[in-house]
């Protein structure tokens, strides 16, 4: 028998991916709204993008045609609060503290709550797919300040930007 | 509100898929002033551990009021986008209630629409949020007096 190892062996990636996964579809489906609209999202390691793909639904302005901005706001909304979620979970996952494979309604930790939302429309969305992605600018132990950006054919051509405040559950109760 | 304003209105409203989709009902629209409300709906819940509804889907009640208070506005605007809308989040809405939406636009140039709005549940005396726009204004009634001064 050889000898035992220094330091523990990486777990093999197949088993990291499917914990990260498994916490990110656990989150997203904790939110009936984000399922409603079709968002779903895509893992780079931590780094998460929002897809809200096109659906006649969403349509606000039947004419041109154009996204309803509701519809838009909704969608950096959804995707500000799971990127504060996410990155609170991620933490709660990899040390161990939470099981990803039990994860449930009843344990995932609780979701943020929008203080403020300030969403810019600069140009109207075209029926097709949307992508954002949601910066964290401040997260304090009560507060979070989130950007979120949002563009579709084009990254360096957004469609709508937003800025949040955000109230971050206390763990204590 | 005349019926027929009531029809016209409502109609603007069935006209928006997305406000469709949310089961959204014209309530009031007259001379720049408009009132839209959405039913309680358990697909539009933001936190299950609380059945509260998602703030974006009253942003989406809130910006529909607002863009409806500014077609209505004496100038006849042909056309409005959303340039930008803050919503405050003042509590959370009660669950199983509609919530009201009252928008007004108070301000009117050539360009622009200046709009605020409050939306509130069954507690009328706690709104749940307040927003305040900017909307873009297209092919206003270039006589009307007062604007773009």
């Amino acid at each position: 028998m050889s000898k035992a190892p220094k330091h523990p062996r990486p777990e093999p990636v197949q088993v990291v991916k499917q914990r990260r996964d498994a916490a990110l579809t656990a989150l997203v489906a904790a939110v009936p709204y984000a399922g409603f609209l079709g968002i779903g999202f895509d893992r780079r390691g931590d780094e998460l993008t929002a897809v809200m793909p096109y659906s006649e639904k969403l349509i606000g302005n039947p004419v041109l045609p154009a996204l309803h901005g509701g519809a838009t706001a909704s969608f950096l909304e959804v995707t500000a609060i799971i990127e504060l979620a996410w990155v609170r979970l991620w933490q709660e996952i990899e040390s161990g503290e939470l099981d990803a494979d039990d994860l449930n309604a009843e344990n995932l930790p609780r979701m943020p709550k929008t203080i403020d939302f300030t969403i810019d429309y600069l140009r109207s969305g075209l029926p097709r797919d949307a992508y954002a992605r949601a910066r964290i600018n401040r997260s304090g132990r009560r507060y979070a300040s989130v950007h979120v950006e949002a563009w579709q054919d084009n990254r360096q051509r957004l469609f709508a930007q937003a800025t949040g405040h955000f109230l971050m559950p206390q763990n204590d109760g | 509100m005349t019926d027929h304003k009531v029809k016209v209105a409502q109609q603007f409203i069935e006209a928006l898929p997305f406000a469709r989709t949310l089961n959204m009902r014209m309530d009031m629209l007259e001379d720049g002033i408009a009132e839209v409300s959405m039913p309680y709906d358990a697909r539009l819940i933001g936190d299950p551990g609380t059945g509260v509804v998602h703030g974006g889907a009253v942003s989406a009640l809130m910006d529909t009021c607002c863009g409806a208070a500014v077609m209505s506005h004496p100038t006849a605007p042909k056309g409005t986008a959303t340039l930008d809308l803050r919503i405050d989040y003042m509590r959370p809405a009660t669950p199983a209630q509609r919530i009201r939406a009252h928008a007004e636009c108070y301000h009117m140039t050539r360009t622009v629409a200046f709009v605020r709005a409050t939306a509130i549940d069954e507690d009328e005396n706690r709104p749940v949020a307040i927003a305040t726009g900017a909307f873009t204004v297209e092919g206003a009634k270039p006589d009307f007096k007062g604007i773009g001064s």
